[in-house]
Parts: C-alpha cells; structure tokens; sequence
C-alpha cells in the first residue's frame, strides 16, 4: 500500500501539480491572519498595564517561537518517513525546511533580546528557556552545514535524516538538563514572571498571528519544495512538459 | 570476531607512535594554559576546575574522533566491516570501545594530575575520575554517529565539532553539576545516576544510528 501511495499520490510529478492550487489559498490566509493579528496587535489591543506598549513585541517574538520549534518536529517526521519508507516528498520538504526554522530561530533570539532589553534591562540572559532556542539554533545550523557539504543528494537526504533524529531525541533530554542547569545555578527565574491570564483582545491578535507564521511556514515550504522539485527531476519529461505549457 | 577486531584495531594504533598521545597531549597543554589566562589565583582556579578540565576533555574528545572510520574507509576495510556477516552494531560498539580505549583512558588517567594543579581536593578528584568514566564514553559514541555522518567529506574536523557539540551539552552540565555538588559536599548520588542513565541510553541508540549512517557513508564516493 505504501508503494502505491508513493507511487501515486507523493510523487514529485503529483505533488507539484497538487501544490499549485494550494498556493493561492495558502497565501490569501497568511494575509487576512496576518493583517488582523498585525491590527489587532498593534493598535487594537491596550497597552500592558507594567510593560507598556512595549509588549506588542510578542506578536512577533511568540510564533515564531513556536513555529521554530514546530519545524523542527516536522524535519524529524520527514526524516522518519524518508529513512524507513524513503518517501522522496518528506527528503524534500525535510532540506527545506531547515533554513526557514534557523531564521524563525533567529528571529526569536533577536525579538527576544530587544524585548528583554527595556523589560528586564539586559539583551541576553542565561536563563533555561533563552539557552534552549539557543542550541536550536546551533541545532539547525548544524543541519544546514551538513546538507551543504554531502554533493550527491540522495546520501545528502539520508544523512540529515540522522542528523534530525538524532537531534529529535536528544532535544528533549538537552532541554530538561538546561532547566535543570539553570534553576542550579541561579535562583530566580524570569519563568516565574508569565503573564497570568491575558486578555481576551490581547490574546485573539496572537493567535491569529501563530496560525499566520504557520501559514508563512507552509507557503515558503511549498514554494521552496517546487522549486527543489524542479531542479532535481530537471532531466525529466513532465518538467518540460509542466514548464513549457 | 569481535574480540579480534578489538585486538587488532588497538595494535594498530598503539603502533602509530603518536596518535594515541596527541589528544592527550593537548587535553594537558589546553588545561595548562588556563592558568595562564584567568590568573594564579587558586580561589578563582579551583571554581571553574570543573569546566576547564570537562570542556577541553570534550574537545580532545571531539579531535580524535576525526580518524575513527577515515582511515578505515580510505584503505577499504570499511567496506569488508559491512560486508561481514557480523550484526553491523556490534561491529561499531568494538570500534567506539577500542577507541574510548586508546584516546579517552589515558585523559582519565592523568586527570587526577591536572585536578591538583588546579587546586581539587582529593575527593573533589575522585569525583571527577567517576564522572569522566561515566561521561566520556557518551561522547565517544555520539562522536562516533557525526563521524560517520561526515564520512568522505573533506575537511571534516570542524564540521564534525559543530554537528555534535550541542549534544554533549547534558554530559557537560551534569558532569560540572556532580563537581559542584561535591564541592559543596552535597549528595552526589543523583547526579551519578542520571550519567549512568545517559551512558545506558546512548548505548543503546548510538551505535544503531552509527551503523545506519556508515552504510550511507560506504556509498558515497
């Protein structure tokens, strides 16, 4: 059945065809959660009551945290799928994805640290959570060297997946050590500090703005995915027959 | 089989005069030039011993990992491993432990040297012997999945570093942990148990991966 499946319904030649007509649909739903999270953001919901409208900043700073860390469960899930079925869409949207989780990742740190700023008065603190988007970061980059490095793409494919495996596992026991670490070496935490309930006009713009970074994450992945698409089976006949019509 | 294997891979590097030493050289001159940095003072020296002596470890570590499968699949003998009607993990655990072996013992051997030098207590030395033969392996085997991975590419020393440092962060900070619980003569015991569960875990994930990602290794020119 899974041989039907690839052959069938996750091949490059119907993925390509399929994901056309997503696109359009994809982007006009990043841009309406978009534009409302932006509004409601930004003007629409009251200023924090301690942080000002210093706050407005997590619109940015909270998806694409999670976006982040999502597509690093994703990358995991495709480098599942392509070492034991060796589904070539999941290899794909595997290499995709990673150079768009290190720049969310990077967004993160950098949003983070210019809130940080005025909130807690300094741009970087080792407090557990910041150090462990921290070694995401390293984590991806280390994914991305090692893509750049392997030539033929089918070894490539294969040897990330283990690097994304390996790092799947050991995210879990990194992340527990570093909270551990962190409440070892000193006492108090800016966790402590979470918002208690947030507002309800604060939180709808929010989540609007999380289902938007999903939707961006999706939108660049089946864009970048075509565009791998076609430079790999670009010796094959329904490339030319796709591009020429 | 494997025992031969064992015998012969720790011949042939022992008969290679210095690449058994040279990790272990530099783990003592890269602990000796820390004194030198942050100052003589043995208040300062005996707080960050710990790190010092678990950082360049890892690195040591991290630098002789580089020729564990090289030279092994420049002279074809990679692919006779693979060939072999031996389980494939098996085969791995021999190379990692014969490894460990060769590059990683004599580190713990002279480590009690350079905990005195920087002012460890005895018991504080103990400690830190107990906690390098619980972490040390651990790196070893993860190293020994990233050094797979980077078979057949060239310049891989710094590649294979940043592949694999972000998971040896657990074994650094509890293995720092352990040494700062002891030096405040707090109870060690957990920490030693959550090493002990890192060892048995990466023994049984490693070299499974580490044979997968060799078999991928093999194919690439």
């Amino acid at each position: 059945m899974i041989h039907w499946f690839k052959q069938n319904l996750l091949s490059t030649k119907t993925f390509y065809k399929t994901s056309s007509y997503f696109l359009p649909w994809i982007s006009t739903a990043f841009i309406v959660c978009f534009i409302y999270g932006l509004i409601g953001g930004l003007f629409l919901a009251p200023a924090d009551y301690q942080q000002g409208d210093g706050f407005r900043i997590m619109y940015v700073h909270v998806p694409s945290c999670f976006t982040a860390m999502f597509i690093y469960l994703v990358m995991a899930f495709c480098a599942l799928l392509t070492l034991v079925w060796r589904i070539k869409i999941a290899a794909i949207a595997m290499s995709c994805s990673a150079s768009i989780g290190a720049s969310l990742t990077f967004l993160a740190l950098v949003t983070g640290s210019i809130w940080g700023k005025p909130m807690w008065g300094t741009w970087w603190i080792w407090d557990a959570r910041l150090t462990s988007v921290l070694i995401l970061f390293f984590l991806y980059l280390g994914f991305m060297a090692l893509r750049s490095v392997i030539p033929d793409h089918q070894n490539r494919d294969k040897a990330c997946s283990i690097l994304a495996l390996v790092g799947v596992i050991n995210l879990p026991i990194i992340h527990y050590s570093v909270n551990w670490w962190n409440t070892l070496h000193q006492g108090s935490s800016f966790a402590q500090l979470a918002k208690p309930s947030i507002a309800p006009t604060m939180l709808y713009p929010l989540l609007s703005m999380i289902v938007a970074f999903f939707l961006f994450y999706s939108l660049i992945l089946l864009i970048r995915m075509r565009n791998e698409i076609l430079l790999r089976d670009i010796k094959s006949q329904w490339i030319k027959e796709a591009l020429t019509c | 089989m494997l025992v031969t294997l064992l015998r012969s891979e720790i011949r042939m590097n022992l008969r290679q005069t210095f690449s058994w030493a040279t990790p272990l050289l530099f783990f003592v001159m890269v602990v000796c030039l820390f004194p030198l940095g942050l100052g003589s003072d043995p208040i300062a020296l005996h707080q960050s011993a710990a790190a010092i002596i678990w950082v360049t470890a890892l690195l040591a570590i991290l630098l002789s990992l580089g020729n564990i499968f090289q030279s092994d699949k420049e002279e074809g003998f990679l692919d006779l491993l693979l060939l072999s009607p031996h389980s494939l993990t098996l085969i791995v655990l021999a190379k990692a432990f014969s490894h460990w072996l060769i590059y990683c013992l004599p580190l713990i051997l002279i480590s009690p040297i350079l905990g005195f030098l920087l002012h460890l207590s005895p018991y504080e030395v103990g400690v830190l012997i107990i906690t390098l033969l619980l972490g040390t392996p651990v790196l070893t085997l993860l190293g020994a999945i990233g050094a797979a991975l980077v078979i057949g590419v060239r310049h891989q020393g710094l590649l294979l570093s940043i592949l694999i440092m972000p998971f040896y962060i657990p074994i650094l900070i509890f293995g720092t942990g352990t040494m700062l619980a002891a030096s405040t003569h707090l109870v060690i015991n957990g920490y030693i148990a959550v090493m002990g569960a890192l060892l048995l875990m990466t023994l049984a994930f490693a070299p499974l991966l580490t044979g997968i990602a060799l078999k991928i290794g093999a194919n690439q020119s």
